[in-house]
């Protein structure tokens, strides 16, 4: 409880209105006056300041002694272990820190009880002054006459023009970073080959996978089979076909028309590649039967065929059509039917072009 | 020609050799002339000026010890297979890349160190710029002449960001890896040409082969140059326009008072680089910053749950959580005319940050223009006396950080226990309502401590000594304040609105009227500072009573 005035507007009478503010200001009183340090006044504490700044400077020795023996005495050899190389680490760290910080507490701590402490002013100048305006103006002036630029019209207007057209084979040039587009995102190694399917195998090992061993509840992480084997574009066709496979109670699914033998005996799978930016829709809530991407929250309804239900995903992740061979291993009819990932521009036409 | 000008001038003979080494550079770039304007010039000190320093600091940390890196690190997406010392990844296929990180970690002596010296200092880096730019708006550095450094940097901030990202990248671990997918998801998003950039970005389908080669080259040579070329520029022009100084006795728009270079400034500003990289060295000793090892080479199949970006990342992977994609059984993103348009995407991507840096970039302009203030401006403002840029600032930064939180949702709701969906719905909310809170809160407080300023000027500040007068009043004795303490309080400049004004026509056009009502806006709610009338008129009521308002102070003492 103070006795000044609770500082509301209409109390303290401090908003003052426009046209009104035409007062008498507060003089400045000036640079306040120096207060001396101790060190300033008693030579003691000079000394004992004198003595602070050469420790500091000491530890900064001991540090890099620090370093240089954490750096030569632990041997990283093949056979180190990650607690030699943390210990190591930590040391250097310690070592530097002491080095480092020794010189810089040691110079700060000197400039601030030794050296002299006197604030000064100074003036600041134009920063421009009207002769050196006037001054640049004339040499600005003859400069123009001199080419005569303004005299000869024809040469200042080829020149805009070559000057224009200049940069243009910088653009040519950057249009070979990368081959054109095309349909590329449109397929994936799903696509059967000569007639042949592929079959649906493990990711990574490769191993063919039986519709016996998919039980009801579990979740496999599928790549096409093949993949592993070929030598370029790897993970370029990787980041394309990679697939959940999970198993629902039939009666769960309800397939939209056209979809109704692109499952399983409640077998699904579904690309894993988020239909938002890309990232791996990797988790699998089994009770729920939602499909989740770690990385932006997109979630995904399996029993509705993977529609979109919370995140900033806006389609469905698209859906491999499988069905089991004569030894009882799952493989694609075809490829997907839309193409896969996150959209682009073209990716409609892409869609059409897939299906007639 | 020696010969002559010797015999005119007296000849100078330095008595020590240090001396005559120095005389022997002078004679030859005129050194002197250099010496005797800045050896002794002015800075003024303030704790909050040592942001940019740290920003400048943790930069030549970052070329000692990245120019350390390259030494080891090999840019290749070749297939390899990992034989080095970390056992669980034996045999492992990877990247050349990949594979050259590791060894730097695992091989290379004093190898982590660095890698972890350089990954928290470019961390330190963003975050000093972004700090020192926070300092240079609520103070109103930015004001003429020093619009022009504002700029400069800001762009400063995009390349430090540039560099942040694209070193990121290098490693080609799980979480950069997914961290580029996600670019990638981004840029595919631009209309019309959005597929061409990504297939040449990364020399063809994602991820391809050339893009971590293709990062490397942007990461230490093109973008660094730029920023080496913007921090000249950027001191280049603090020269010119001299530093900047707090509001206070002996100081206004006609000087500089504060420490000479040499020695002082000299010596804190030299020392506080040792300063800053002994704290790098520490947390480079002792916190683990990405431990790419336990992430795994990049594989488009598995992502580790709670991936995050860098900090200065999240900001706009946050903006992408946040949008969503459906609404009901409304789709966010269109196929019009045959093309597919991924607002999804593209809002959030562009739309937060570009209204950011627009808004960034242009300030000094727009204040001006509302203001008509075209004076030079030397002496900053306390944020508190620029009640409404402040809360223009806080309510920018407040939008920042719901998008920056919403990057971290999903660690948000595994930490404190809530649902992750009520998170995102949370922040959704703040999006829109925490700038306008953080606007009106930020003003209202401004104000509030601009009358607390008023209240001690005048009043003297509260001795915390509680006195009985004989009547049986209690009161808490104030004591006056210096009038050095009191100039401090009292030296801002209050404007009041600037109403519209007639052009040169005599017409008072309607870019007129808008800027007038903008004018109204930024200072209709202020406070005027203290007038030398006012504590003379406070004194007398002190001279009988102690008590300005004895009759409110009654009433208070009532209840």
């Amino acid at each position: 409880m103070g006795n000044h005035s609770d500082g509301s507007p209409n109390h303290s009478g401090t908003v003052a209105t426009a046209g009104q503010n035409e007062v008498e200001k507060f003089q400045d009183p000036g640079i306040p006056p120096h207060r001396l340090r101790l060190a300033d006044t008693d030579p003691r504490a000079a000394k004992r300041a004198e003595r602070q700044v050469a420790i500091l400077f000491g530890a900064s020795v001991v540090g890099t002694l620090i370093f240089l023996v954490a750096y030569f005495a632990i041997d990283l050899g093949a056979d180190s272990s990650i607690a030699t190389i943390r210990l190591q680490n930590t040391l250097l760290g310690i070592g530097t820190a002491f080095a480092m910080l020794g010189i810089g507490t040691g110079i700060v701590h000197w400039a601030k009880a030794l050296m002299p402490d006197h604030e000064v002013s100074e003036e600041r100048h134009a920063i421009r002054t009207e002769e050196d305006r006037l001054a640049a103006v004339r040499i600005v002036d003859d400069i123009v006459e001199e080419t005569g630029i303004k005299r000869r019209p024809l040469i200042r207007n080829t020149l805009l023009g070559a000057v224009a057209l200049a940069p243009l084979p910088a653009l040519a040039v950057f249009g070979d970073l990368g081959p054109r587009p095309d349909n590329k995102l449109a397929h994936t190694m799903w696509a059967p080959v000569d007639g042949k399917t592929k079959r649906l195998t493990r990711d990574p090992d490769g191993t063919p996978i039986k519709a016996s061993d998919v039980t009801i509840g579990s979740a496999f992480h599928v790549i096409p089979e093949g993949l592993n084997e070929l030598h370029e574009g790897k993970l370029n066709e990787k980041a394309k076909s990679v697939v959940l496979l999970m198993r629902l109670n039939p009666e769960s699914l309800k397939p939209s028309p056209g979809r109704e033998d692109w499952s399983y005996n409640g077998i699904v799978a579904y690309s894993k590649i988020c239909t938002h930016v890309g990232c791996p829709v990797a988790l699998y809530e089994q009770q729920t039967h939602h499909l989740l991407c770690p990385c932006h929250q997109s979630t995904f309804d399996l029993t509705q065929e993977c529609k979109v239900i919370f995140g900033p995903a806006s389609r469905p992740l698209p859906q491999l059509p499988i069905a089991v061979d004569d030894e009882g291993y799952l493989y694609a009819t075809s490829d997907f039917k839309e193409p896969v990932g996150p959209s682009y521009w073209e990716r409609d036409e892409h869609e059409r072009n897939i299906n007639s | 020609m020696s010969a002559t000008s010797t015999a005119d001038t007296p000849t100078f003979v330095a008595k020590t050799k240090g001396g005559r080494i120095t005389d022997f550079v002078d004679q030859r770039v005129g050194g002197s002339g250099m010496l005797r304007e800045f050896g002794r010039k002015v800075f003024p000190d303030h704790w909050s000026f040592m942001f940019g320093e740290v920003a400048l600091y943790s930069f030549v940390i970052l070329l000692l010890s990245g120019t350390f890196l390259t030494f080891f690190f090999d840019p290749s997406m070749a297939e390899t297979h990992y034989q080095g010392s970390y056992l669980p990844l034996k045999n492992v296929e990877m990247s050349v890349a990949y594979n050259s990180s590791l060894n730097i970690s695992f091989d290379v002596r004093g190898g982590l160190f660095m890698r972890q010296v350089h990954h928290w200092s470019a961390l330190l880096f963003v975050a000093s710029v972004s700090v020192h730019m926070l300092r240079v708006f609520f103070t109103g550095a930015f004001r003429k002449p020093r619009e022009m450094n504002w700029v400069v940097g800001s762009v400063l901030l995009i390349l430090a960001m540039a560099a942040g990202f694209t070193g990121y990248s290098l490693p080609d671990d799980l979480l950069s890896g997914n961290g580029l997918r996600i670019i990638d998801g981004v840029i595919k998003s631009i209309p019309v040409i959005g597929t061409y950039i990504s297939f040449f970005l990364f020399g063809g389908e994602f991820p391809g082969t050339a893009i971590i080669g293709r990062l490397y080259m942007l990461h230490i040579l093109l973008v660094p140059a730029l920023i080496l070329l913007m921090i000249v520029i950027h001191l280049f022009m603090v020269v010119v326009h001299k530093h900047t100084q707090y509001p206070g006795p002996g100081r206004n728009d006609g000087n500089v008072v504060g420490y000479p270079l040499g020695p002082v400034y000299a010596a804190k500003a030299g020392g506080f680089f040792f300063i800053v990289f002994g704290v790098v060295a520490l947390m480079a000793g002792f916190f683990t910053i990405n431990p790419i090892w336990n992430y795994g080479p990049y594989d488009p199949s598995p992502v580790s749950a709670g991936t995050q970006p860098d900090w200065y990342i999240g900001f706009v992977d946050g903006a992408l959580r946040l949008m969503p994609g459906t609404f009901g059984d409304w789709h966010v993103e269109q196929v019009w005319f045959g093309h597919v348009f991924t607002f999804n995407v593209l809002l959030p991507a562009l739309v937060p940050a570009g209204i950011l840096f627009t808004v960034m970039f242009t300030y000094p302009w727009i204040e001006r223009w509302i203001t008509k203030d075209d004076r030079e401006h030397h002496v900053l403002d306390r944020p508190r006396n620029a009640p409404t840029r402040t809360a223009i600032g806080m309510a920018g930064f407040v939008w920042y950080c719901v998008m920056w939180a919403a990057a971290g949702s999903d660690l948000i709701a595994t930490h404190f226990h809530v649902a992750l969906n009520d998170v995102t719905y949370w922040l959704r909310a703040l999006f829109f309502i925490g700038p306008v809170l953080a606007f009106i809160i930020t003003k209202r407080v401004a104000l509030a401590l601009q009358r607390k300023d008023r209240e001690i000027a005048l009043h003297g500040r509260e001795t915390g000594r509680i006195v009985r007068l004989p009547h049986g009043e209690f009161i808490e004795v104030h004591a006056p304040l210096n009038e050095y303490k009191r100039y401090k309080l009292v030296g801002f400049e209050s404007p009041s609105p600037l109403p519209a004004e007639p052009n040169s026509h005599g017409v008072v056009d309607r870019k007129e009227k808008r800027r007038a009502m903008l004018s109204k806006w930024f200072f209709e709610d202020r406070v005027a500072p203290a007038t030398p009338a006012e504590l003379a008129a406070a004194h007398g009521h002190h001279g009988e009573h102690e008590s300005i308002e004895p009759a409110a102070e009654q009433k208070s003492l009532s209840h």
